[in-house]
């Protein structure tokens, strides 16, 4: 994985709150063995009618949105199924981070996993961001910090090893394997095998 | 800080490799990994492109459910797949257990079915045991006082090479479950009864544990509903501790301890419960006795209400939208809506007591007219034993169609779909926009509701067919 150290982009906003991985990406995209190109399907419902054409009032499909790479969502987003399909697809679309009040546990250790930063916030910046659409942000993992386009800087707190990996750009499995001889000792110690 | 620990704190301690510091998340060990083919090709693929083996597959346990197709069949040759995507996929999962040496339970094993049903009903689910399948509704397997959740597919990888997850110590949340659960409402009803007033998002970041005289009460099927759907209150697991009644469930089960580990087993079990004493980090309590039968009305599974109660309103716009999707308005309670489609299935309510909840309302029946109703059952082994009773019987008398196992109509990736604006009473877990097919508007429900509703051809109290 690449590290990544800051985030810079323009928010879009999707105000409704528990906005599952359901409607992130639909299961019946999920009939896949990979984990690319799913963003074409991101939001599928809400983005297009029956016959396929846009829904003019679906916030991703206004031109306000063309290249907003942080979503800003409704309390509780990313809830529901376990899918990593779910972050694969807003990558794949063009987002580089979401911001909430609360994020789902799986969602959100699947995001931070693949690069998504997975930002939750105060309530009242939350409320700003909401009214704001298109806001200019910077998202810095290093200080934990998002600075408003007024300069204000907001913090925000984000679990220590997840922000390392992000940062160094360190893959999680690697630092498992790593832990082998440690993982040995435990099976060979335990009073009972399962 | 006391010395006295909850169950979860037991399990958790028993499978730490190398603790948590304020750095590094903890090392924890896992027992059992139940792998599908939805959420573990990828995690194959890094495996193959690292040159990395499965490292326990005696502790991996591969089945085929979620896009597997449920019309009757004889092999895998004849199968009416819902697209080339679907078929490639359970190729790929035949292929990457053959590779990795993974014994896969497929077609023909007789032990195939939903991850969450093949667990417990192979005795491969067991108290104590750390369980992990990606798909969140793995907590189903801490109805046995496992600690048993979702995850990712970079996390199946992790586990597939290291048997190992980096994980934080979750919070913990009691949930007391006091009184009796009167006739005619069951373990469904409860936990959407409970859904409803801690919100979907009311156990993030816990691990349940139910406890409290209904839930001592309950059978193993009826705790597997409960603790299989914490993850719709967005907790991490749900847990029960383990008692006679789980015992009993296990003994002689094929990959339950058997002989002197029996009774080893059992004596280790028995530690395995929340100390007097020990803290939990929040508590909520329900009182079992005043609930109904109840369904959801919404789009998400906090969004419920007693059966016979008007719909509630609330000023919110995410409310008012999901009422508009559900074509539901406030004040009118949900037996005023026609039925179109019954599901009866899935890892919530796709057992045998299920499959004889829903047959024992529709014995001596006719499903209403222009209703199709799906039964479902949850596994191969679950299939056979409702044949053997009969139960098929009577589902197909009574004009359900009787199917061959798998998630069918709750995740509707298989070809078995809700049409557009179709209203779906279903036994399933998740009423999300979408969730049984575009435009689908789910109802969830009991099994008993569920058959109720099939012959009334509208949302019906079972308690008035039982």
């Amino acid at each position: 994985m690449k590290p990544i150290k800051q985030v810079r982009g323009r928010t879009v906003v999707l105000p409704t709150r528990d906005i599952d991985t359901d409607q992130i990406i639909a299961a019946r995209f999920l009939t896949t063995t990979s984990s690319e190109g799913l963003g074409k399907n991101a939001f599928y419902d809400l983005r297009y009618n029956d016959d396929g054409s846009e829904k003019a009032d679906f916030a991703l499909n206004q031109p306000a949105a063309d290249g907003c790479s942080i979503l800003v969502g409704g309390n509780n987003f990313g809830c529901g199924s376990s899918r990593e399909h779910a972050p694969w697809a807003l990558l794949d679309y063009g987002f580089e981070a979401v911001i909430s009040t609360e994020i789902a546990d799986i969602f959100k250790n699947n995001a931070l996993k693949n690069g998504l930063l997975a930002i939750v916030i105060d309530d009242v910046t939350h409320e700003w961001l909401m009214s704001n659409p298109g806001a200019e942000v910077t998202i810095d993992v290093a200080a934990c910090s998002i600075t408003l386009p007024d300069e204000r800087a907001v913090g925000f707190e984000m679990e220590s090893f997840a922000r390392y990996c992000l940062l160094e750009g360190i893959d999680q499995l690697g630092f498992l394997q790593n832990a082998s001889s440690a993982i040995e000792s435990y099976e060979e110690k335990r009073s009972w095998r399962p | 800080m006391s010395n006295n620990k909850t169950l979860f704190q037991k399990v958790w301690d028993e499978h730490v490799v190398v603790p948590e510091t304020p750095d590094t998340p903890a090392i924890l060990y896992i027992d059992l990994h139940i792998v599908h083919e939805v959420t573990t090709p990828q995690a194959f693929s890094v495996l193959r492109e690292s040159g990395l083996p499965v490292r326990r597959p005696d502790l991996t346990l591969p089945t085929l459910d979620h896009s597997t197709p449920t019309t009757p069949v004889s092999s895998f040759k004849d199968l009416l797949v819902a697209g080339e995507g679907a078929a490639n996929q359970v190729r790929q999962m035949e292929q990457n257990c053959a590779d990795f040496g993974l014994d896969l339970l497929g077609y023909g094993s007789g032990q195939r079915g939903i991850v969450h049903v093949i667990g417990p009903e192979l005795g491969a689910t067991q108290p104590g045991k750390t369980i992990v399948c990606g798909d969140s509704h793995s907590s189903t397997h801490g109805a046995f006082g496992a600690l048993a959740f979702g995850i990712g597919t970079t996390e199946v990888g992790h586990v597939l090479a290291t048997q190992c997850l980096l994980q934080r110590k979750p919070k913990t949340l009691e949930v007391n479950v006091d009184g009796k659960l009167p006739a005619g409402v069951g373990a469904k009803d409860l936990i959407l009864a409970l859904i409803g007033k801690i919100g979907v998002n009311g156990g993030t970041g816990h691990v349940i544990e139910y406890r409290g005289e209904a839930i001592e009460a309950m059978d193993m099927e009826s705790r597997m509903t409960v603790c299989n759907m914490s993850i719709e209150a967005g907790a991490r697991a749900g847990m029960i501790a383990p008692d006679s009644t789980t015992f009993d469930y296990l003994k002689g089960r094929p990959r339950a301890p058997q002989g002197g580990d029996w009774d080893a087993a059992v004596a280790r079990w028995e530690q395995l419960r929340t100390d007097d004493g020990a803290e939990f980090d929040k508590s909520v309590t329900i009182d079992a006795s005043e609930l109904q039968p109840m369904v959801t009305f919404g789009t998400n599974p906090a969004m419920v209400v007693a059966i016979n109660d008007p719909v509630p309103t609330r000023n919110d716009e995410s409310f008012r939208k999901a009422l508009n999707y559900m074509q539901i308005e406030s004040g009118q309670a949900m037996t005023t809506h026609s039925v179109d489609v019954v599901f009866v299935g899935s890892c919530t309510n796709g057992r045998i007591s299920d499959i004889e909840e829903a047959a024992g309302i529709l014995k001596g029946h006719k499903i209403a007219d222009g209703v199709r109703m799906l039964v479902v059952p949850g596994s191969d082994q679950v299939k056979q034993e409702a044949e053997e009773r009969g139960l098929d019987k009577i589902i197909t008398a009574a004009g359900a169609e009787w199917r061959e196992p798998g998630c069918s109509m709750c995740i509707a990736m298989n070809g078995d779909i809700v049409k557009p604006g179709q209203l779906s009473v279903s036994t399933s877990n998740r009423n999300f926009e979408g969730r049984q097919g575009v435009g689908a508007r789910t109802v969830l429900a009991s099994p008993a509701t569920a058959a109720a509703s099939a012959i009334a051809g509208y949302v019906a109290d079972p308690r008035n067919y039982s």
